[in-house]
C-alpha cells in the first residue's frame, strides 16, 4: 500500500481530505464543473477500433470445432422438389453433413408472419429449409456443412435435385387477380388489406374545386449492407445452451425466437451482437437460413457459421418498396387541401416475413400519406399481395419514402395546376405550429411538430428566392434545373402499439444498467444495439452527463442478451429516444446512490454535495472533495469503515417505455436542386438540404451523419436502385456491378439544419433521427426532376427515375 | 475444383511468412483465414466494394481480385500493419474527428484509398476526392464526412509543406 492510499485510508471521513495522487486517466479536463455532454459534437467513443481493423464482425470470430454451412438455393421462382439427393455431396472433401428440409424441420418448427393488430393478415407456414417446394428464386432447399466454406460451396454442385417448375406470379395485379394462387390453402394471394374513410369524405371530394390524380410506381430495392448477413451458432449439449453470435439489430427478439423454434429455454439462449457492418432494417428479421444455421448447430452439437455471399444477399436479404400507388388530391382554387384519396398495391414475395410481418410497410403508407397537412378528409385502400419474388419487409424508412413521395409529388401537381408556388401551397396547408396536440385524419396523434419553423429555416438556408431566380435565368439558356421540396413526418420512439399489441414478442421497453467500478469509471450496459450509428457514443455522453464524469471514464456494452437488460434493440428510430432515456434515468439514480456513499464517507449532508468531472464536489463552491475512485474503493473494498447500517448500491438499472403516444413523431422538410439533361435523361444532383426536428440533439455531428446517410439511401431509391425481376421471377441484376447504389462522385453536398422541439414524454426529450433522410429524399428529388421537366410538358412517375424513364416521360424513347 | 496448392514466401506487415496456399485462394481470404488478419473485409468478393483493399509492395490492390500466390516474394500490408507503422494515423484521426465512418466495414479499404490520395493527389479538391473514393462503397455515411476528413488532411499536408523549406515541396508530387 503506498503512502497516499494509506493517508486516505486512515481518515476516510475527513472533510479536509487531501487528494495526493490522482489517477490521470480519469482526470477530467479543466473547468468542466457541472458540464453536460448532451448537445456536443464529440467524436464517437469506442469507435476507433473500427478504423484500425480491430472490429469484430461475425465473420472475424473463430471458435474451436467450427464448421461452415452453405445453402443450395432454388434457381426457380416457383418449383416443387420432386427429389433431392445429398449422397454425392456428402462424399466431397471436408464435408461434415448435409441436410434437407425435413431433416432440419425435426429441430426447428415453422412460423407464420402475422400480427393480431393487422386485422385479417394471412401468410403460409415457412420452414427453415423448405421441404417440398421453393416459392422464390433463392429460397434454400438444402444445406451442406464442411470444414471450410470453400469445401461446402464446392459440394453444393454434387446435390442432385429434380425440380417440377410451377406457374409463378410476379406481377402484383396478376397476383391480386389470383388466376394462379401461390398458397392454395389461402384461396387467393391476398396477404392483407385495409380500408379507411373519414366521415363525409365522398361529399367533400365531390364538392372540391379541383382534383389532381396520378399513379406512381416504386421499384423494389434492398439494403445492401456492406457486411452481409452473418451468424455463428454454438450449441452446447452439456448445458443445453445456445450461444449465437449474430449480425442483428434485435438480440432479445432473436433470443426469444431461437428459444421457441428450437425448443431451448429462453434463458439458455444467449445472443451476442458484436460489430455490425450496416443493417438499415435488413438485419431485424427472421431469415430462414439463419434459423437453419442455429438448428444445424444443435443437430451437430458444434459451432456452425453462415455468412451470405453477395449474390445470396441480393436474393435473400429482404427487399422493400414495390408499390403501385394511385393518389388523388382534392383542393380549393385558393389552394387549400380538402383531402387525399389513396390506393396502394404492394407485392411482398411469397411469405409475410416473421415476426414483424410484411404488412407494415403498406400500413405505414396508409397511416402517413398526407401527414404534414391539415385537411380533414382521407380515404385509403391497401392491398398487400403475395408474389414469387424474394420477400419484402421493413427497410429504413418503412413506408415513409412512399407516403412522402406520393403526398409531396401530388401536392406539387396541385400547386402547378393552380399556378401557385409550391412553397406557398405548402405554407397554406401545413399544420400550424401552435395546433398541437393534433389528431391527423388517419387517426395518428402528433404531440408537437414544427412544420412552419422548418419550412422558414429551409427557405433561408437554401436561399429559395435566389435559387428560383437562377433557375429562371438558366432556363432561358436551355438549362433545365429544378427545385423540389418534400415535407415529412416520421414515426420514432414506438410504443407497444407497433408490435407488442399485435402479439409479437418484441420489447417496446429498453433498459440500462450503470455500475460505478472501483476505479471510478462507469460500465454502462444497454439493450439497444450499435450498428455504427453511434448509439454507444450517445449513451456514453448521456451517462457521463447524468452521473457527472468525463466521457473518457465511461465504457458501454450493448448487444449481449447475457449481459444487458432486456429490450427491443435498434429499429424504428428508437435508440436515442428510448434507450437514451433509460440511460439517463439509470445515471441519475446512480448519481444519487454515489452521493449517499459520499455522504457517509465525508459526513456532509447529501444536499450539499454534487458530482462533477469524476469528483464529489461541494455543491456551492465546486470544490473537489473526493474522487469517485475513492468512493468506489471504500464502498467495495473497505465498507467496514462505513456506518454499520449502511449498504452501498453502486449498480443501478432503469427501464423506459414510451406510453403517452403510440409514436413520438418527428418532422422535417427537404429540398433538392437538380439539373436534368433532356437529351440524355441524366440527372445531376446539385445540392440537397434538410431541416429536421428530432427534439433534443445529443450529438449533432452524429445526427447530421444519420440524416446525410439516410438521404443518400433515399437518393439511391429515387435515382438508381431497383431489384429487376424477369416475368418468370429471376432477379436480373443481383450484383454490385448491376444493382447501382450511390457512389461518392454522384452525391451532392448535403446541408443539414435543425429545429429542436424536445418531446415532453421523456426527460431527455430526444426523438429519432435515423430514417428521416431516407423518408424525405425520394419525394424531394422526384419533385425537383419534375420541376425541371415541367416547361417541357413532361412528368416522371416511376422510381427509380432512370435516364430511360425520363426520356420516356419526354417522349424521346418508347416503352414505359 | 482444383485443390492444388503452392508454397509461397512473402512478407506480411513486415513479417516473413512461408505458407502452403491453395492456388485459387484469394489474397484477402489468405490474410483473413491463414493469417487471422481480419481487418480486411469481404463485402462482395468480386472487386466492386473495396472493403478488402491492401497494399502489395506499396501499390493499392483489391484483396479479393488478387490471388494469394501472386503475392509470392512481395510485401503485403494490411490496415493492421499500416496502422502500426503509423502511416494511417493522420487519416484515422481525421476520420474520427469528422465521423467519416459509421459501421466501419468499409473503413479499412476507404482509408487505404485515402492514403493513396494523400500520397499521390496532394492538391485534390472535393470533387476530385469524390471521384477518387468512388471505387469504395460506403452505405452509411453518404460520403460527405469522408470527403471532409480527406480534405482536412490534404489541407494540413499542404500547410505543412508551405511552412517547410521549398526543397520539401518539390518532393511532394508523387510518392514513389
Amino acid at each position: 500500500m503506498n503512502a497516499p492510499e494509506h493517508a486516505r485510508l486512515i481518515n476516510p471521513h475527513s472533510e479536509h481530505l487531501e487528494l495526493l495522487e490522482v489517477p490521470s486517466k480519469t482526470l477530467p479536463a479543466e473547468g468542466k464543473v457541472g458540464q453536460s455532454y448532451i448537445g456536443q459534437s464529440i467524436p464517437r467513443s469506442g469507435a476507433k477500433k473500427l478504423l484500425e481493423g480491430r472490429g469484430s464482425y461475425v465473420d472475424d470470430l473463430r471458435l474451436p470445432r467450427l464448421v461452415h454451412v452453405v445453402y443450395l438455393r432454388s434457381p426457380h421462382a416457383h418449383a416443387a422438389i420432386k427429389s433431392l439427393d445429398l449422397r454425392d455431396a456428402l462424399k466431397q472433401p471436408g464435408v461434415v453433413a448435409a441436410f434437407n428440409g425435413d431433416d432440419v424441420a425435426k429441430f426447428c418448427s415453422p412460423w407464420v408472419g402475422v400480427l393480431g393488430h393487422l386485422k385479417g393478415i394471412r401468410s403460409a407456414h415457412q420452414h427453415a429449409i423448405s421441404p417440398e417446394r421453393a416459392c422464390w428464386q433463392g429460397e434454400a432447399v438444402a444445406a451442406v456443412v464442411a470444414q471450410t466454406r470453400r469445401q461446402a460451396v464446392d459440394a453444393l454442385d454434387f446435390i442432385q435435385v429434380e425440380w417440377e417448375v410451377l406457374p409463378c406470379v410476379t406481377d402484383m395485379q396478376s397476383s391480386l387477380d389470383a388466376k394462379t394462387v401461390i398458397h392454395p390453402e389461402l384461396g387467393d394471394n391476398l396477404c392483407f388489406s385495409r380500408d379507411l374513410e373519414t366521415p363525409e369524405f365522398a361529399k367533400a371530394f365531390a364538392n372540391a374545386d379541383c382534383v389532381v390524380e396520378r399513379e406512381y410506381h416504386f421499384g423494389r430495392h434492398t439494403g445492401v449492407t456492406n457486411e452481409p448477413r452473418s451468424i455463428l451458432a454454438d450449441y452446447n449439449p452439456a448445458e443445453h445452451t445456445l450461444c449465437v453470435y449474430h449480425s442483428t439489430q434485435a438480440p432479445h427478439m432473436m433470443q426469444d425466437i431461437f428459444s421457441r423454434h428450437l425448443g431451448i429455454p429462453e434463458s439458455n439462449v444467449r445472443v451476442i451482437c458484436k460489430d455490425v457492418g450496416g443493417s438499415f432494417g435488413i438485419k431485424v428479421h427472421v431469415y430462414a437460413d439463419e434459423m437453419a444455421t442455429a438448428a444445424i448447430s444443435v443437430m451437430l452439437k458444434r459451432p456452425v457459421k453462415f455468412v451470405a455471399d453477395r449474390l445470396e444477399s441480393f436474393i435473400t436479404d429482404i427487399h422493400a418498396r414495390e408499390h403501385k400507388v394511385r393518389i388523388k388530391l382534392a383542393f380549393t382554387k385558393q389552394g387549400d387541401i380538402i383531402g387525399f384519396d389513396l390506393n396502394d398495391l404492394t407485392g411482398i414475395g411469397p411469405y409475410s416475413v416473421y415476426p414483424r410481418t410484411s404488412g407494415i410497410e403498406g400500413n405505414q403508407v396508409v397511416n402517413l400519406t398526407g401527414g404534414p397537412y391539415k385537411h380533414q378528409h382521407y380515404k385509403a385502400h391497401l392491398d398487400v399481395v403475395f408474389t414469387n419474388k424474394n420477400v419484402t419487409c421493413q427497410y429504413r424508412g418503412v413506408g415513409h419514402p412512399i407516403a412522402v413521395a406520393v403526398t409531396e409529388c401530388i401536392v406539387d401537381e396541385a400547386a402547378r395546376a393552380i399556378k401557385m408556388d409550391p412553397v406557398e401551397f405548402r405554407r397554406r396547408n401545413l399544420i400550424a405550429d401552435d395546433a398541437y396536440p393534433y389528431t391527423f385524419a388517419s387517426g395518428l396523434k402528433f404531440e408537437k411538430l414544427s412544420h412552419h419553423q422548418c419550412l422558414d429555416k429551409l427557405l433561408d438556408t437554401m436561399d429559395y428566392k435566389a435559387l428560383r431566380a437562377e433557375q429562371a435565368k438558366l432556363r432561358g439558356k436551355g438549362v433545365y434545373r429544378g427545385i423540389g421540396l418534400a415535407a415529412m413526418i416520421e414515426v420514432t420512439n414506438p410504443s407497444p402499439a407497433f408490435y407488442g399489441v399485435g402479439g409479437a414478442r418484441i420489447s417496446a421497453q429498453d433498459g440500462a444498467t450503470i455500475r460505478l467500478d472501483p476505479g471510478g469509471m462507469l460500465q454502462v450496459m444497454v439493450s439497444v444495439t450499435e450498428q455504427g450509428q453511434g448509439t454507444e457514443a450517445i449513451f456514453t455522453q448521456i451517462a457521463a452527463s447524468a452521473v457527472g464524469v468525463d466521457v473518457g471514464a465511461v465504457r458501454v456494452i450493448t448487444g449481449d442478451t447475457g449481459v444487458t437488460p432486456y429490450g427491443g434493440g435498434t429499429w424504428a428510430s428508437r435508440g436515442a429516444g428510448i434507450g437514451g432515456e433509460a440511460v439517463l434515468r439509470a445515471g441519475k439514480a446512480l448519481r444519487s446512490n454515489i452521493l449517499d456513499v459520499a455522504t457517509v464517507i465525508l459526513n456532509i449532508d447529501k444536499s450539499l454535495l454534487d458530482i462533477s468531472c469524476g469528483y464529489i464536489v461541494d455543491k456551492l463552491t465546486g470544490q473537489e472533495l473526493l474522487l469517485l475512485s475513492e468512493v468506489g474503493r471504500i464502498a467495495y473494498f473497505r465498507p467496514d469503515t462505513l456506518p454499520m447500517n449502511f449498504q452501498s448500491e453502486l449498480t443501478v438499472t432503469r427501464h423506459y417505455t414510451p406510453r403517452e403516444y403510440g409514436f413520438t413523431f418527428t418532422n422535417g422538410i427537404q429540398a433538392s436542386y437538380v439539373e436534368v439533361d433532356p437529351d440524355t435523361g441524366f440527372v445531376k444532383l446539385l445540392k440537397h438540404w434538410c431541416i429536421e426536428d428530432c427534439g433534443t440533439l445529443i450529438n449533432p455531428m452524429l445526427v447530421d451523419e444519420q440524416i446525410r446517410g439516410g438521404i443518400v439511401q433515399g437518393i439511391g431509391g429515387v435515382l438508381f436502385e431497383e431489384c429487376i425481376y424477369s416475368e418468370d421471377g429471376q432477379l436480373m441484376n443481383g450484383s454490385l456491378a448491376d444493382y447501382l447504389v450511390p457512389m461518392a462522385s454522384e452525391m451532392p453536398d448535403i446541408v443539414v439544419g435543425h429545429i429542436s422541439t424536445p418531446t415532453k414524454t421523456s426527460e431527455l426529450g430526444a426523438k429519432g433521427a435515423g430514417e428521416a433522410g431516407t423518408a424525405g429524399a425520394p419525394g424531394a428529388v422526384m419533385n425537383a426532376i419534375n420541376d425541371a421537366l415541367a416547361p417541357l410538358g413532361a412528368n416522371v412517375t416511376i422510381q427509380p427515375c432512370t435516364p430511360q424513364r425520363i426520356l420516356q416521360a419526354l417522349g424521346k424513347v418508347s416503352g414505359g | 475444383m482444383s485443390d492444388q496448392s503452392l508454397e509461397i514466401s512473402l512478407r506480411v506487415n513486415s513479417q516473413e511468412v512461408n505458407a502452403q496456399v491453395p492456388v485459387r485462394m484469394h489474397l484477402a481470404e489468405f490474410l483473413r483465414e491463414s493469417m487471422d488478419l481480419t481487418g480486411s473485409h469481404l463485402g462482395c468478393e468480386y472487386g466492386a466494394c473495396g472493403a478488402c483493399q491492401v497494399h502489395v509492395d506499396g501499390l493499392l490492390v483489391r484483396g479479393c481480385l488478387t490471388l494469394a500466390v501472386q503475392a509470392q516474394g512481395k510485401h503485403v500490408e494490411t490496415v493492421e500493419g499500416l496502422t502500426e507503422k503509423g502511416v494511417l494515423r493522420e487519416l484515422q484521426n481525421a476520420f474520427l474527428q469528422h465521423n467519416a465512418f459509421q459501421c466501419g466495414f468499409c473503413s479499412s479499404g476507404m482509408l487505404i484509398t485515402a492514403l493513396e490520395i494523400t500520397n499521390h493527389y496532394p492538391n485534390a479538391d472535393r470533387e476530385q476526392i469524390r471521384d477518387l473514393i468512388s471505387g469504395n462503397y460506403c452505405r452509411c455515411t453518404g460520403y460527405q464526412s469522408i470527403v471532409d476528413a480527406i480534405e482536412s488532411v490534404l489541407k494540413d499536408q499542404r500547410l505543412r509543406n508551405q511552412l517547410s523549406a521549398p526543397k520539401a515541396q518539390s518532393e511532394m508530387g508523387v510518392d514513389k
